[in-house]
């Protein structure tokens, strides 16, 4: 793989031969589709719709917490029409809602849109392959979304009217296990895990190709480390996922298992998380030996690693786009990539985090505190070497560069946070509280999504062959920022208050009673932040035909996939790539020498000069 | 154009910084200073924590506006500088940060081995809970020893029960066993800094020490199921005295037998 096979002819051919001559029907071409940019694109938009799901499921729960018991307008009559409760929300049913938002927002949003839309229409584009090494896995890894989401949306009306699931995105037993808990634990809480498998699978499947397309299908010169961060961070992201998710979906059936014993007593028997003489509701004792923390322990073994599979893909994209904005090469290419190695292993051992007051043996709490602390290590070496990426740079202050800055931003102070809560001491008093969800959705809204909106118009040409609108997307991103901070930053001195989470109603508690107007500033804030992302979706269908035109390389970017023609077409490059040096060239002497800031991956250096000169 | 991104990405932290110095004084600090010895410890790792954290917030923050400034007022002309890295400057963004988090580990885990590690309880309480707290759906549920007798894991005859109100010794060690009789909660009362979850099948002891007499929330912080919000309850910190006092009328109350007279007009 390190040298570079001069066989251009034989491998043009090959490639036409292989694609591209059958006519294809349009249900292959749009609908079931093997073509990996087609399925990203799939992913893409059926995330981003998912994404307004979970938005206005959280404006729902915003709403209670501003405008506690009162009617709510337009979303309280759009799930009035299922729940029946004139615009009100119930206890129960705000239960459902921030159980649901989370839900969707991790499993149908977060997850699928890094590794299935971006991970799906980089990867073959960005190592210089025709398409994936299996390309129906990869369409099933697409079509298992709809059996997920198909659950999901039956979970939602499963136990009657007023209950979806409601037991939040952890889904802790005993209270998900027995039925009879809450009426959130019935028939919807089945469905629900059913859903969960589902999503499993889909991201297992797109993690196998994932992992085999990196390490089989790159093109001739792209050495592991000439390839962008964002396919390092596409091949840790999988291998994490391979390695997590068995065990949740394994923890998964446990818990379908018990649930099913309690409907089928003769043919199933299993108790893995009820302890013996639990009485709910007034039923008689439960008999059994289970051990609910079990289930704690193997759904963060899998759900740490799972916040990381949420962000790795993120930061390497912005890695990439920070550096063609910034017109440099990355800061520290293989210190970001060791980094990204580091948080993957220690990301397996950190779980217990979240069981600091479970109860679990406090010698295991020190463990997992100093390694959690570690943690935070590789986090800041990468935003130390984000800001050097920026550092001197010639600076395209684009909307692409924008979300990427706030990326970096909002990260610092999500990371920041986990340090609080890393500190068992004081995670004692912020466990539970809204200090939490500040510190996630810090990491997860404000690098995550950031990042992505930042991807999406960054790649965009290349998925349709037009450029979003700038100005639009300026003007989304302020909105979004002030928005998010406006929402977001107060969670921090609410949980500094004392104000649990999943709360249906905190001013209960007198304490808690003058922090209602921060709360109804939130939710403002948040239904600004909301109703900026109609600025996306407009800008994002609209420019799919009246954007400006783009050519194969708008932004004067290095990677492989700025030589396909935008956008690629089935089999994706003309002229099949040939890797002669690292992605981050930018204004290199070599480029110079070329009278540009930036010189593709596929340029062959002039004749006579050594092929592997150019070294990091 | 350039330099207003520059000064946005300025600005905000600005905001931040200026919003949590005015927040203890807007009440949207802790709920007050802390009231257990346990607590004291627990907030002066907090302030640590915070001192660091706020540093490292303002140097990042100024650092990334700098940056953002210099690539504005950079003339369109001047090239990019082109530069992998520094091996040097990687090493020290490495070790320093690693010593910072140790050290912050490390002045953690006394403080975890007093609030956990039971042979390090302090020995007037270690075998001696005051009162068993179960939680259920969506109440507190407290059984007492019958005065002068030890707290059994099994209910005996003479405990007495009640609900929602924990009545404990101030100013001594005092300690109670956690248990739920359904699902997970957890013990939660915000001006101790007190928080342990309750878990079906275990008995967990939690120790306190109260400094001054008075009445404290005491609630839930572990999602239960719909009514999880409403688990409200307090704790009542009186002198020893005053708690043997509060268990001798209760004693009674329990007591009494048949149908009380004097009561039940009282109740109409
Ligand atoms: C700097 C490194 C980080 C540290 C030290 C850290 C630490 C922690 C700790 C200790 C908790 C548990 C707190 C509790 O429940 O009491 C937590 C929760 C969480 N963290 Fe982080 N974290 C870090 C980075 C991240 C990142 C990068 C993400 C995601 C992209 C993330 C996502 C989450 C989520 C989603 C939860 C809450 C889960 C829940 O209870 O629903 N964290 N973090
Ligand atoms: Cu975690
Ligand atoms: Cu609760």
């Amino acid at each position: 793989m390190a040298t570079i096979t001069p066989a251009l002819e034989t491998h043009d051919h090959s490639h036409a031969d292989g694609h591209g001559h059958h006519e294809q029907t349009f249900i292959q071409k749009y609908v079931f589709s093997t073509d990996h940019k087609v399925i990203g694109i799939q992913f893409l938009i059926t995330t981003v719709l998912m994404l307004m799901v979970g938005g206005a499921l959280a404006l729902a729960v915003r709403w209670q917490l501003a405008f506690p018991w009162e009617s709510m307008p337009v979303i309280g009559k759009v799930f009035g029409l299922f729940h029946g409760e004139g615009g009100q929300i119930s206890p129960e049913f705000y239960t459902m809602l921030f159980t649901m938002h989370a839900s969707v927002m991790i499993f149908l949003v977060i997850i699928p849109i890094l590794a299935g839309a971006f991970g799906n229409f980089l990867i073959p584009l960005q190592i210089g392959a025709d398409d994936m090494a299996f390309p129906v896995l990869n369409m099933l890894s697409y079509w298992f979304m709809w059996p997920a989401m198909f659950c999901f949306a039956v979970s939602f009306v499963a136990s009657g009217p007023t209950a979806g699931p409601g037991n939040g995105w952890t889904s802790y037993p005993v209270l998900s296990d027995l039925a009879t808990a809450s009426p959130s634990s019935g028939a919807a809480q089945t469905w629900w895990l059913f859903g969960l498998t589902l999503v499993g699978v889909s991201s297992m499947m797109g993690s196998v190709n994932y992992m085999t397309t990196i390490i089989n299908m790159r093109a001739p010169g792209m050495t592991l480390f000439r390839m962008p961060l964002t396919i390092w961070s596409m091949f840790i992201t999988a291998i994490l996922q391979s390695f997590a998710l068995p065990v949740l979906t394994a923890a998964g059936f446990m818990l379908v298992f018990d649930r099913l014993s309690q409907l089928l007593p003769t043919t199933i028997h299993s108790v893995f998380f009820v302890p013996a003489g639990i009485i709910v509701n007034n039923a008689a004792p439960t008999v059994g030996g289970g051990q609910p923390l079990l289930w704690q322990h193997l759904f963060w073994f899998y759900s740490h690693p799972a916040v990381y599979i949420m962000l790795l893909p993120a930061m390497g994209m912005v890695s990439d786009m920070l550096a063609c904005m910034s017109r440099k090469p990355v800061f520290g290419y293989k210190p970001m990539v060791y980094s990204m190695a580091a948080i993957a292993g220690l990301g397996f051992i950190v779980w217990g985090h979240h069981m600091f007051t479970s109860g679990m043996n406090p010698a295991l709490g020190m463990t997992f505190m100093t390694s959690t602390m570690m943690i935070a290590l590789p986090s800041a070496i990468k935003v130390f070497n984000w800001i050097g990426t920026i550092w001197d740079g010639n600076i395209q202050f684009n909307a692409v560069f924008l979300n990427c800055a706030a990326f970096v931003a909002l990260f610092i102070v999500g990371g920041l946070s986990g340090i609080f809560m890393a500190a068992v001491p004081v995670d004692i008093y912020f466990h539970d509280t809204y200090f939490i969800v500040a510190h996630f959705h810090y990491v997860l809204f404000g690098a995550t999504l950031f990042g992505v909106f930042a991807g999406i118009q960054f790649w965009f040409p290349k998925m349709f062959g037009r450029l979003m609108n700038d100005k639009v997307a300026k003007v989304h991103f302020v909105l979004t920022f002030i928005g998010m901070n406006g929402t977001f930053f107060p969670m921090h001195l609410l949980g500094i208050a004392g104000m649990p989470r999943r709360y249906a109603d905190p001013y209960l508690h007198g304490y808690l009673e003058h922090l209602l107007p921060m709360n109804q500033f939130m939710t403002i804030s948040a239904i600004i932040m909301g109703f900026a992302q109609f600025l996306l979706l407009g800008n994002f269908f609209l420019s799919i035909f009246y954007g400006k035109k783009a050519g194969r390389n708008p932004w004067n970017a290095n990677g492989l996939e700025w030589s396909a023609p935008s956008p690629p077409g089935h089999g994706n490059f003309d002229v099949p790539p040939v890797c002669y040096r690292g992605p981050y060239e930018y204004s290199s002497p070599e480029a110079e020498a070329l009278g540009q800031d930036f010189i593709l991956q596929t340029t062959a250096p002039p004749a006579g000069v050594k092929r592997t000169a150019v070294h990091h | 154009m350039k330099k207003f991104w520059a000064l946005f990405f300025w600005f905000w932290p600005l905001v931040a910084i200026l919003v949590c110095a005015v927040a203890p004084s807007r009440g949207w600090w802790f709920p007050s200073a802390p009231l257990s010895t346990l607590g004291h410890q627990i907030d002066g790792l907090f302030y640590l924590i915070l001192i660091i954290v706020t540093v490292t917030f303002v140097g990042t923050q100024a650092a990334l506006g700098y940056a953002l400034w210099k690539g504005a007022t950079k003339g369109s002309t001047q090239k990019a500088w082109f530069s992998h890295g520094s091996h040097k400057l990687e090493i020290i963004w490495t070790i320093v940060p690693a010593f910072i988090l140790v050290f912050i580990s490390l002045t953690q885990l006394d403080v975890l081995a007093e609030i956990r590690v039971i042979s390090k309880f302090p020995d007037s309480v270690r075998n001696a809970p005051v009162a068993e707290v179960m939680a259920r759906q969506f109440e507190w549920r407290i059984r007492y020893p019958k005065p002068g007798q030890q707290l059994m894991n099994v209910p005996q005859p003479g405990d007495l029960y009640f609900v929602n109100e924990v009545h404990v010794p101030a100013a001594i060690p005092t300690m109670i066993n956690l248990r739920t009789q359904d699902v997970q909660h957890a013990f939660f009362v915000p001006r101790l800094r007190v928080k342990q979850d309750a878990v079906p099948g275990l008995i967990i002891p939690v120790w306190f020490e109260i400094e001054k007499a008075g009445e404290y929330e005491l609630l839930c912080a572990e999602l239960c199921g719909w009514g999880h919000y409403k688990m409200k309850a307090r704790i009542i910190a009186d002198s020893p005295k005053g708690v043997s006092e509060y268990l001798t009328r209760l004693e009674q109350e329990q007591n009494e037998d048949g149908v009380a007279e004097v009561d039940a007009s009282k109740e109409q």
